[in-house]
């Protein structure tokens, strides 16, 4: 594995995690902060992504770019948490484990329905 | 005399737009912001992509590199969003360097969806099970663990 390739992991994580930030930004002023709906976005649309890619069957260094460093930095597993433990603080439990639960479900049928769209292209 | 932690909710400021007229609309981002997001971002994902190449696994093995990143990033998050917020002075770029840049791009969601699927798939349910319990456990008791150390330390004016 060369310096390239981890040149280009780094720079295409960077690129990734700003998408985030602006993709949550987006959804979040568009329908409110009541309910993390732009992390829970950004989440759901990297999981189809991610399924997508794993369907086509990439080789190892395209997989690692596109796969690992970019969907992988774009999807966020710590401010999905943080939400949900800031939730519990406010007292707003129904909302919290809806976040916990929500995301999961339409996480793994998302990567699902990528998976399937991707082997048959 | 310090403000009670408890008062200190998340940093969601209110109303960003007008019920009725919501947009999408692209949040107003200055560069710096913007550049402290991608150098934590390039950072994490470089620890994150070097972990997942260094620990290679089946898909019906305990996704350590992936499980070890998130539970981390949960930790650090917790720490230095609740440091940011209730214990220093306002910063406008340690928030997005550490938290939405490191953190982020430190830890998944992607991944460990695609590996659930993979262990659904292999038929190992109770992999699958246990490690979305363990994710969700660790994950939400790494935030609580690391906000309330931060919150032990009385705050400093």
């Amino acid at each position: 594995m060369n310096v390239l390739i981890w040149v280009a992991v780094a720079l295409i994580g960077g690129a990734g995690s700003v998408a985030r930030f602006l993709v949550d930004g987006a959804i979040s002023s568009a329908v409110g902060r009541d309910f993390p709906f732009g992390t829970m976005a950004v989440n759901i649309s990297g999981a189809v992504i991610l399924g997508l890619l794993t369907g086509l069957a990439l080789g190892h260094g395209e997989a690692l770019l596109a796969g690992t460093a970019a969907v992988g930095s774009y999807t966020t597993f710590s401010t999905w948490m943080l939400e949900t433990q800031r939730l519990t603080e406010e007292r707003q439990y129904r909302t919290a484990v809806l976040n916990v639960v929500v995301s999961l479900a339409l996480g793994v049928a998302a990567a699902a329905v990528g998976r399937l769209i991707g082997a048959q292209l | 005399m310090p403000e009670p932690a408890a008062e200190v909710t998340v940093s969601y400021p209110a109303g960003s737009s007008p019920p009725g007229r919501a947009r999408l609309a692209l949040p107003r981002a200055d560069r710096r912001e913007i550049a402290a997001i991608f150098a934590g971002g390039a950072i994490g994902t470089v620890a994150r992509a070097a972990l997942a190449e260094a620990f290679p696994h089946s898909a019906t093995e305990w996704p350590w590199p992936t499980f070890g990143v998130n539970i981390v990033a949960a930790f650090l998050v917790g720490y230095f969003v609740t440091r940011l917020q209730e214990r220093l002075p306002l910063s406008s770029y340690r928030r997005p360097l550490l938290g939405t840049g490191l953190c982020g791009g430190l830890s998944t969601f992607s991944t460990m969806q695609v590996e659930i699927l993979k262990m659904l798939s292999a038929h190992a349910w109770g992999l699958a099970a246990g490690y979305i319990a363990a994710s969700i456990v660790a994950g939400y008791a790494a935030i609580h663990l690391a906000t309330a150390l931060v919150r032990r330390v009385r705050v400093r004016r």
